[in-house]
C-alpha cells in the first residue's frame, strides 16, 4: 500500500541570479513499513524534496512550482499552516544532519525530548516525560533516567542523534524522514545508529525515508534506492538490483567512484567518466552515457599495476611523541585538566610513500600530524626530519623545515582567507620563504601550479567563495605546493566532499605523488579512503598506535579486534550482493 | 558558584587600587587647586585651609594617607561642600540618579524588547524598517536635544508634564523618558540582532519540524538565546544609568550624583572626584558579576567555567 505518494513535484529557488531547479518533477512513493533510501551529490534536491513534505523550507525564496505529495489522503503541498503542524512531529517527524547544531542547547534533553508529546498529545507533563524517557532507552541511551536532564553539550555525538531519533519516535509517527543522519559520525557509531534504526522500523512499524550521500550506509539500511542528481530521479528500484545492474549512467559513475576494500583501480573513476550533460536554453538539462566507457575503465584499472612501490629511505621519523593538552581553570588555576592527546607513539614515514593514519574521532590523529609540523608542540618525544630532530633547532631554522613540510586541512571554506585572491593566497607562501623574487616569475608559478591542480589562469584574481568545494580545495593543495614541499600532511583532506569529488582530489593527490615524488601523511576516519591511498597503514585508538603495516596486510589480516571492528564497521554494497 | 564570586571579588581589589591610584595622580596634576577660585582668600586662610586637609604635605604621603583612609572606608571630607564627606554626599545624591536609572530601564526594557523582538519575526516589513528606522534616530539624537524637544511638547505646548524639579512622581517622567529613549533604541537594534541569529539557527528548523506552534518556538526555543547579547550589554549600561547623567540631571535641574560629580571635577574638590570614580568602579564590578551570573543561569554551557 502507497501512503505516501510524491507525485510531479517542483521546487524551485528564484535568487537575484536566476532560478535554481531544485526539485524538477520528480515522483516517488513509500509503503507502510518500508526504509527508502534517497542517494545524491550536495545539491541534488534530495534535502529540499524532504523539506517540501513538512513546509519547512523558506518561502521565499523556496516555491512549490507544481505537483502533490499524498499523505493519507491529504495533500501536503495544499494544506493550510495549522493542518501541516499537526502533520508535522505527529505522523511525519525529521531526523536532521547534524546533532551538534540541531538540538537547543538551551533545554535539557528530557523537555526536548517530550516537547513534541506536549504539543501534538496534549499529555501531563510527567506522562510526557515518563514516555520520553521509555524512548530515549529503546534507541539505545544508558541511564536514560539519569542523564535525561542534562543538556546536549553533556553528550556524544552519536549520544545526541539518539537523542534526535528518540525525539521524532516518541510521537510514534507513521513516516521518519532521515537528512544525512550518519554522516557526521564515527563509523563504528554509524553502525549501532543504523543497527537502531532498523530494529526500530520492526518495532514501530514506522516507514523511513533515509536521504544520504553515501551508497554503502544505504545499502546497509534501504529496502528501495532512489537516486536524485540535479533535481532529477535518474533510477530507482530495489537495492539488489540498482547495485547488481545499475542502469543510468550517473548510477554507474557513483558506484564505480567510491574507493572500497578490494578496490581495482590505479586511479579512481569519476562520475564524469559516465557522462555528458547537455544545458538547453530553457534551463532543462539533458544527461547522456558517454561512449567507450570500458576503454576508459580499463586503463584506469592498468594504472594499479605499476603503483607498487620499493622499499625507500625514512623522511619522517616519529620518535615517543607525546602530546599533552593542559586546560588550566580560573584565574587563579585552581583545577587543570590534563589530556593526553598523544601517547608516546612511534611512526616512520618513507620517502615518496603514503601513510594512512586512520582511527575515530579524538583518537589523536589529527594532534599527531600538527605535531610533527610542529605547529603544535610536542610535549615529549622527536621528530626527525631526514635523520635531524626538528624540537631542537632554534626558531630562525625551524623555517627551512616549513618550506619542506605542508599541510591540507579538512574544510576548504575554512581554511582560505576570504579577503585574499587567489594569487594572494598562493603567492604569501612564496614571499615568506622567498621563492623566486620578482612578481612576474611568482606569477608564472602560480600559473602553473594552478594548472597542475587542474584549475586555470582565469581563476588567479577570484575569491575564494566563487569556488566550489572540490575547487576550494584544489586551492588547498595548490597552497601547499607553493612552496615545493617534499611532505604534506593530507589531515582529513577529503572526509566533507561528495564521493565524485572525493575520487577526483583523490586522484590528484596521486598523480602529484607520481610527478614531484611527494610524500604523504594520509590522516582519515574513512578506512576504505585510507585503504586506496596508502601503502602503510597505521591505526590509532585512544592516543596509541595499536596496529602498523602495509596497507595490504593490515586490511586483509587485522590483528587487533579494535581494526577488526573498524573494518566490519563500514558498510559496503559489495557485502549485501555477496550475501 | 561562591567560589566564583569570591575569585572575582579578590580580583577586583587590584583593579580598583589601580584606578585609585591612576585618578589620584591625576586630578593633582590639573593645574590650580580647590581654593584658587575663590574670590579674594587672603594667602593666610589659603594656606590654612590647605593645612587643615593636608595639602601642604609632600605629594606621597598625602597619597599613602589617602589609601590608608580608604582601607578603613573612610572617602575623606570634601574640599567644597564644608563640614560633608564625601561618602555622605554620595549616600544623599546616589538614590536620585538611581531611581531616575531604574525608571528609565524600564523604560528602555519595555519598549526596546518588543521592537526588537518584533522586528526580528517581521525581518524586511514595513514594521522592520519603521522601528529600525525609531531606533536608528534614538540613537543618533543627543539627549540634550531630545530633553529640551520633550520638555517643549508636554510641558509648553501641551502642558501635561513639569519642565523640571524632582518632587513627585510626574517629575519624573520626562527626565526617564528622555533617558530610556536612547537605551531602548539600542536594545532594540540588539535584541532584533540576537533574535535574527538565534532564529537561524538549525534547532529553531528542529523545533518547527516538531510541529510547535510560532509563538511556541519564538518563546520556548529562541528566546533565552536571542536575549544573551542583550544581558551583556545591560551590565555597564545599567552601571551607567544609575550612577547619573551629568547632562539629563543638569537639564531637568535633578541633585543626582552626576551634576556632583562634574561640578567636583571643575572645583579640583580632589576627595569628592575620587570618591565618586571609586564608587562607580564599585558598581560596575558588582554589576557585571551580576550579568555574569544570570548569563550563566542563561547558558548551561558557561556554567561551572
Amino acid at each position: 500500500m502507497n501512503f505516501l505518494e510524491i507525485k510531479n513535484l517542483k521546487t524551485f529557488f528564484h535568487t537575484r541570479s536566476g532560478t535554481v531547479r531544485a526539485v524538477d518533477d520528480i515522483s516517488l512513493t513509500i509503503r507502510k513499513g518500508e526504509i527508502v533510501g534517497i542517494v545524491g551529490e550536495s545539491g541534488s534536491g534530495k534535502s529540499v524534496t524532504c523539506h517540501t513534505m513538512l513546509g519547512l523550507l523558506p518561502q521565499p525564496p523556496a516555491r512549490i512550482e507544481g505537483g502533490s505529495i499524498h499523505f493519507h489522503g491529504d495533500d501536503l503541498v495544499n494544506l493550510p499552516h495549522s493542518a501541516l503542524r499537526a502533520i508535522r512531529g505527529k505522523r511525519i517527524s525529521m531526523v536532521f544532519q547534524d546533532p551538534m547544531s540541531c538540538l537547543n542547547p538551551f533545554m535539557t534533553i528530557l523537555e526536548q525530548v517530550a516537547e513534541p508529546l506536549i504539543i501534538h498529545d496534549n499529555l501531563s507533563l510527567e506522562e510526557a516525560e515518563k514516555q520520553a524517557i521509555e524512548m530515549m532507552e529503546k534507541v539505545g541511551i544508558r541511564d536514560a533516567e539519569k542523564r535525561a536532564r542534562s543538556y546536549p553539550h553533556e553528550f556524544s555525538g552519536g549520544m545526541r542523534q539518539r537523542v534526535m531519533i528518540a525525539m521524532a519516535l516518541v510521537t510514534k509517527p507513521d513516516l521518519l524522514l532521515a537528512d544525512e543522519p550518519t554522516t557526521a559520525l564515527d563509523v563504528t557509531v554509524q553502525a549501532r545508529i543504523l543497527k537502531i534504526l532498523r530494529s526500530l522500523r520492526e518495532e514501530l512499524d514506522v516507514s523511513v525515508l533515509f536521504i544520504t550521500h553515501d551508497l554503502g550506509v544505504v545499502a546497509e539500511i534501504a529496502d528501495r534506492i532512489v537516486v536524485m542528481y540535479r533535481g532529477k530521479v535518474v533510477e530507482q528500484g530495489e537495492v539488489k538490483e540498482i547495485f547488481s545492474n545499475p542502469k543510468h549512467p550517473y548510477v554507474k559513475g557513483l558506484l564505480a567512484c567510491r574507493p572500497t576494500l578490494d578496490c581495482k583501480y590505479g586511479t579512481l573513476p569519476t562520475v564524469d567518466d559516465f557522462l555528458e550533460t547537455i544545458e538547453h536554453e530553457n534551463g532543462a538539462i539533458e544527461i547522456r552515457e558517454k561512449k567507450n566507457i570500458e576503454n576508459t575503465l580499463q586503463k584506469l584499472v592498468e594504472t594499479k599495476k605499476n603503483s607498487e612501490k620499493e622499499q625507500s629511505d625514512p623522511l619522517v621519523e616519529v620518535q615517543n611523541l607525546t602530546v599533552r593538552f593542559r586546560s588550566s581553570k580560573g584565574f587563579i588555576g585552581e583545577k587543570t585538566e590534563d589530556v593526553l592527546a598523544v601517547d608516546g607513539i612511534d611512526l616512520t614515514i618513507q620517502k615518496g610513500k603514503t601513510l594512512g593514519l586512520v582511527g575515530e574521532s579524538g583518537c589523536g590523529k589529527t594532534s599527531t600530524g600538527r605535531a610533527i609540523l610542529h605547529l603544535i608542540r610536542p610535549t615529549s618525544g622527536e621528530i626527525l626530519y631526514e635523520g635531524k630532530s626538528l624540537g631542537k633547532l632554534p626558531a630562525e631554522n625551524l623555517i627551512e623545515y616549513r618550506k619542506k613540510m605542508q599541510i591540507i586541512f579538512q574544510d576548504p571554506y575554512a581554511s582560505l582567507n576570504p579577503r585574499l585572491t587567489i594569487e594572494q593566497t598562493l603567492t604569501e607562501p612564496m614571499q615568506v620563504h622567498n621563492i623566486d623574487n620578482n612578481n612576474s616569475s611568482r606569477r608564472e608559478r602560480v600559473v602553473s601550479i594552478l594548472e597542475e591542480v587542474g584549475l586555470s589562469s582565469d581563476h588567479l584574481l577570484r575569491y575564494p567563495h566563487e569556488f566550489s568545494g572540490g575547487q576550494r580545495q584544489r586551492i588547498c593543495v595548490a597552497r601547499a605546493l607553493a612552496v615545493e614541499p617534499e611532505f604534506i600532511v593530507c589531515d582529513e583532506c577529503v572526509s566533507a566532499m561528495d564521493v565524485s569529488i572525493q575520487a577526483q582530489v583523490l586522484n590528484l593527490l596521486q598523480e602529484l605523488q607520481r610527478k614531484r615524488q611527494l610524500t604523504y601523511l594520509f590522516i582519515s576516519h574513512d578506512l576504505s579512503v585510507v585503504k586506496f591511498i596508502s601503502d602503510d597503514v597505521a591505526v590509532m585508538q585512544a592516543g596509541k598506535i595499536i596496529e602498523f603495516g602495509k596497507a595490504s596486510d593490515v586490511y586483509t589480516h587485522p590483528k587487533e579486534n579494535y581494526t577488526r571492528d573498524l573494518i566490519d564497521a563500514i558498510p559496503s554494497p559489495y557485502n549485501l550482493v555477496k550475501d | 558558584m561562591v567560589k566564583f564570586i569570591l575569585v572575582r571579588i579578590l580580583q577586583a581589589i587590584p583593579t580598583l587600587f589601580l584606578i585609585a591610584t591612576l585618578t589620584f595622580f591625576m586630578t593633582r596634576m590639573a593645574p590650580g587647586g580647590p581654593f584658587d577660585s575663590e574670590k579674594n582668600i587672603p594667602d593666610e586662610i589659603k594656606e590654612k585651609l590647605e593645612a587643615h586637609f593636608g595639602l601642604d604635605k609632600p605629594l606621597h604621603e598625602q597619597f599613602i594617607l589617602y589609601i590608608n583612609n580608604l582601607l578603613q572606608g573612610d572617602l575623606g571630607p570634601s574640599f567644597k561642600y564644608m563640614g560633608w564627606d564625601v561618602s555622605e554626599l554620595i549616600a544623599k545624591a546616589f538614590p536620585v540618579s538611581a531611581q531616575l536609572g531604574i525608571l528609565s530601564l524600564c523604560i528602555a526594557l519595555l519598549m526596546g524588547l518588543p521592537a526588537g523582538i518584533i522586528a526580528a519575526l517581521r525581518k524586511n516589513s514595513s514594521y522592520d524598517y519603521f522601528l529600525m528606522i525609531s531606533a536608528m534616530l534614538g540613537i543618533c539624537l543627543p539627549t540634550f536635544v531630545l530633553g529640551p524637544l520633550l520638555i517643549l511638547i508636554f510641558s509648553s505646548w501641551l502642558g501635561w508634564l513639569p519642565p523640571l524639579g524632582w518632587y513627585s512622581f510626574s517629575d519624573m517622567i520626562l527626565p526617564s523618558l528622555t533617558l530610556g529613549l536612547f537605551y531602548a533604541a539600542y536594545i532594540a537594534r540588539l535584541t532584533r540582532a540576537g533574535m535574527l541569529e538565534t532564529l537561524n539557527q538549525d534547532y529553531i528548523r528542529t523545533a518547527r519540524a516538531k510541529g510547535a506552534s510560532p509563538i511556541r518556538v519564538v518563546l520556548c526555543h529562541a528566546l533565552k538565546g536571542g536575549l544573551l547579547p542583550v544581558v551583556t550589554f545591560l551590565g555597564p549600561a545599567f552601571a551607567g544609568l544609575i550612577s547619573g547623567s551629568f547632562i539629563i540631571e543638569s537639564i531637568f535641574f535633578i541633585p543626582g550624583l552626576g551634576r556632583f560629580f562634574v561640578t567636583a571635577a571643575f572645583n579640583r574638590d580632589y576627595t569628592m572626584v575620587l570618591g565618586t570614580v571609586l564608587f562607580y568602579a564599585c558598581l560596575i564590578i558588582i554589576l557585571n558579576l551580576v550579568v555574569d551570573i544570570i548569563q550563566a543561569s542563561l547558558d548551561p554551557k558557561s556554567r561551572g567555567r
